[in-house]
């Protein structure tokens, strides 16, 4: 209750919040850890979006088994991010293309920008975190 | 001799490095995020297809299935399980890996 009100006298200040992806997933700890920093932020009701450059396309793979290498598959934990009212997820167009994928690869809806557009996507934000 | 990859190409010059200074007959197996470079449409795939006429290619499928890119394999690379990666080191004198 009177974490509520803090929130409010914090004076509606929604700010907006860009994770911005450039790692593979499973190789190294950084796209779990981040994803579960998006998931945390979500509780802060602020606007959030998500943005896949680079290795960071990957995370978001169909047909992920992790079995054979004993880690938990987290691929569907980005299904579940539009049910934490985060359901801006950018990808950029030159890295989902040289790695010879398209948006039908990915386990969930995205929308594909321009290096460009991805730029000033980037310079709109108040806050920017980089994994 | 062995050559072991487990970097992403297009995140580490691992693999660059591997192929500038492997010799011929040698094998590369590649771990990890290094199966990336096995996948089609990726400018790895093309210096991993060159590569091919001298070298043995392996790449490790739990790591494949495990980023969902078991599906897009190039031709000619070898598919192992942990028993083949264990039988590879075993079967080469010398083994490097290109962390």
């Amino acid at each position: 209750m009177s974490e509520e009100m803090e929130m409010e006298e914090g004076g509606g200040a929604v700010k907006k919040f860009m994770f911005l992806n450039r790692k593979a997933p499973y190789g190294t700890i950084y796209a779990l850890e981040g994803l579960e920093v998006v998931l945390i932020s979500a509780a802060f009701e602020q606007d959030v979006c998500m943005a896949f450059v680079d290795d960071g396309v990957y995370q978001l793979m169909k047909d992920v088994d992790t079995t054979g290498i004993g880690m938990k598959n987290f691929s569907k934990t980005y299904r579940a991010l539009e049910g934490y009212d985060i359901d801006k997820l950018y990808v950029e167009r030159e890295s989902m293309e040289a790695r010879g994928l398209t948006e039908d690869d990915f386990i969930v809806d995205v929308t594909v920008l321009s290096s460009a557009e991805l730029g000033a996507l980037m310079a709109e934000q108040d806050v920017i975190i980089s994994h | 001799m062995l050559h072991i990859v487990n970097k992403s190409p297009t995140e580490r010059n691992s693999l660059d490095s591997c192929l500038r200074v492997a010799t011929k007959g040698s094998a590369v197996l590649l771990i990890e995020d290094a199966v990336y470079a096995a996948t089609k449409g990726t400018a790895a795939a093309a210096k991993l297809e060159a590569a091919m006429a001298d070298l043995k290619v392996y790449a490790l499928a739990p790591d494949l299935n495990a980023r969902g890119v078991a599906g897009r394999v190039l031709e000619g690379v070898n598919l192992v399980d942990y028993g083949g990666f264990v039988d590879l080191v075993a079967e080469h004198d010398t083994c490097q890996s290109w962390l």
